[in-house]
Parts: C-alpha cells; structure tokens; sequence
C-alpha cells in the first residue's frame, strides 16, 4: 500500500553552471539562470510503501512523517536561498530533478525497515515537476 | 540514476463525436450530447512525461524548454484553437475521442522524438478532457 503526504517550502533559487556563459545558460536554464535569483513555492509529494500495522491499522504514524519531513526539509530549506544556504545547492544546480534526489538522500535513512520510501516528486511549478523511485527504478 | 520529469500544457479545441460507421440514431444514442452537430469543445489539459538518466552537469534529464518547443510545434500548433472534426486532417473520418487525441498526440511526438530528445524516452501522456475525463498512455519502459 502506498501513503503520500505533502509538504511545501518556499525559496529562492538560481539554475545556473558557473563554467558556463550567460548565453549558454539562458539556452540550458531560461529565465531561471538569472544570477540574481527568483522563487517558487515548491511542493513536494513524499510516497511511502508498506503494509498496515495489523495492530494499529497504520502503515506509518503520520505524525512522524510529518515531523522527519519539517527536520529534513522544511526546516532547511523554507525561506531560504538553496544555492545559498542548502548544501549540496552551492554546487549542485537546484533543478527540481536534482531537489527530488536531494530529498530522496535525506529521506531514505528514516524508512529502511518495514517502510519503504518509494518516491519523492517535486513540484516546482504547477507545470512542471520532477519524480525520483530510488537507484533501484 | 533515472528521473522522470513531467510538464503540463492546455489548449482549447471544438469537436463533435460522430462515427460515419453509424446512423444518426445510433450516433446519438452512443454519443448523447457529444454528437450536437454544431459541436463543442474543452479546455484540455496535457501532460508528458520524460523519463532518462539524470545529466550530472546540467541537473537535468531533459531541457523543458526543448520540451516546450517540440509540443508547441507538434501538438498545440495543429490542435489549438481548432476545431478538430475541420482542421484536423486524421479527424475527417475518425471520431475526435480523447482516446483517438491521444494516439494522435503520441504519433506526432514520437516522430519527432530521436532528433529532439533522444537521451530519454517518452515515459507516458495524460490528457484531461474535463477535470472529471482524463486519458492515460503508459509507455514501457
């Protein structure tokens, strides 16, 4: 069975290589290469697989998903400038690809018994979102 | 590592359900008020997915805008504000079901697909006819 729980955090970002020209940039990133930096409020879908605790009918405490997920991402990455302040973001372009892997890493610690992580998707804009399952898919 | 990206688009199109194949009557019965012969239309929404391995220097599986370009030119050029039963030519005797819009759209985006996106592959289209409609081709990977 698979539960999803979602979480949105806003902040600043900058798709850009700094090997790069401007113009190869503008052509790889679009507006998002602006050096200066602009905003989405990012929202992102966490999907969990197991089966219900035969006692509490539960496949996870809810609850603490939602706490692993405000220590993990909320908690560093709302209000802030990702390429800034979140690392690996000072290296690694925060596309929403490379937001859903980042997010998968911090993640996949806290589900490796009876739960399973099983995707992390990305929504940078209502348009636009990227889906992670993991090495194994 | 693999990802999968998607993006959403919209267009706006008229249609009429009618198969030539049927009477009157029996359009009318299959297709209720989907056979009005003045037509109607729907505002659709289009979703595509890319699925490929992630390009560890740009960040990217694919480029949206690469994206964007090729369902611009081979999906919203032809069905956009059109009416699909008289502009679109695949249309002039194949009923415009969202299921037939669909292969249709999946036909034109294969055939551009090697010299556009070539490191990814076509992971799956969604077509919403109405938020209560909505289409789905999964591709295997």
């Amino acid at each position: 069975m698979f539960v999803t729980r979602r979480v949105e955090f806003s902040a600043a970002h900058v798709c850009r290589r700094p090997d790069l020209d401007e113009e190869a940039n503008r052509a790889l990133y679009g507006p998002a290469a602006n050096p200066h930096g602009h905003g989405h409020n990012f929202l992102v879908e966490v999907t969990l697989e197991g089966e219900p605790d035969p006692l509490t009918g539960m496949v996870l405490d809810l609850k603490q998903l939602k706490e692993i997920l405000r220590q993990e991402v909320v908690e560093p990455m709302d209000h802030r400038f990702l390429n800034a302040e979140v690392p690996p973001f000072d290296r690694v372009v925060p596309t929403p690809e490379n937001l859903a892997v980042e997010i998968w890493r911090r993640l996949t610690p806290h589900f490796n018994g009876r739960v399973r992580l099983h995707a992390v998707r990305v929504y940078e804009t209502e348009d636009l979102w990227a889906d992670y399952f993991g090495e194994s898919a | 590592m693999i990802l999968r990206l998607t993006r959403r688009y919209r267009f706006a199109a008229a249609h009429r359900l009618h198969a030539a194949a049927f009477s009157q009557e029996a359009n009318q019965q299959l297709y209720g008020k989907c056979n009005n012969p003045h037509g109607h239309g729907h505002d659709y929404v289009l979703e595509v997915s890319v699925a490929g391995p992630l390009d560890e220097a740009t960040g990217r599986v694919a480029n949206p805008a690469v994206l964007d370009r090729l369902v611009a030119q081979e999906v919203l050029a032809c069905l956009d504000h059109r009416n699909l039963n008289a502009e679109v030519a695949e249309f002039s005797d194949a009923p415009p079901t969202t299921e037939n819009l669909l292969r249709l759209i999946r036909q034109r985006l294969l055939a551009r697909w090697p010299e556009t996106l070539a490191r990814t592959r076509l992971a799956g289209i969604r077509l919403y006819e109405t938020r209560r409609n909505i289409f789905e081709l999964a591709e295997r990977s």
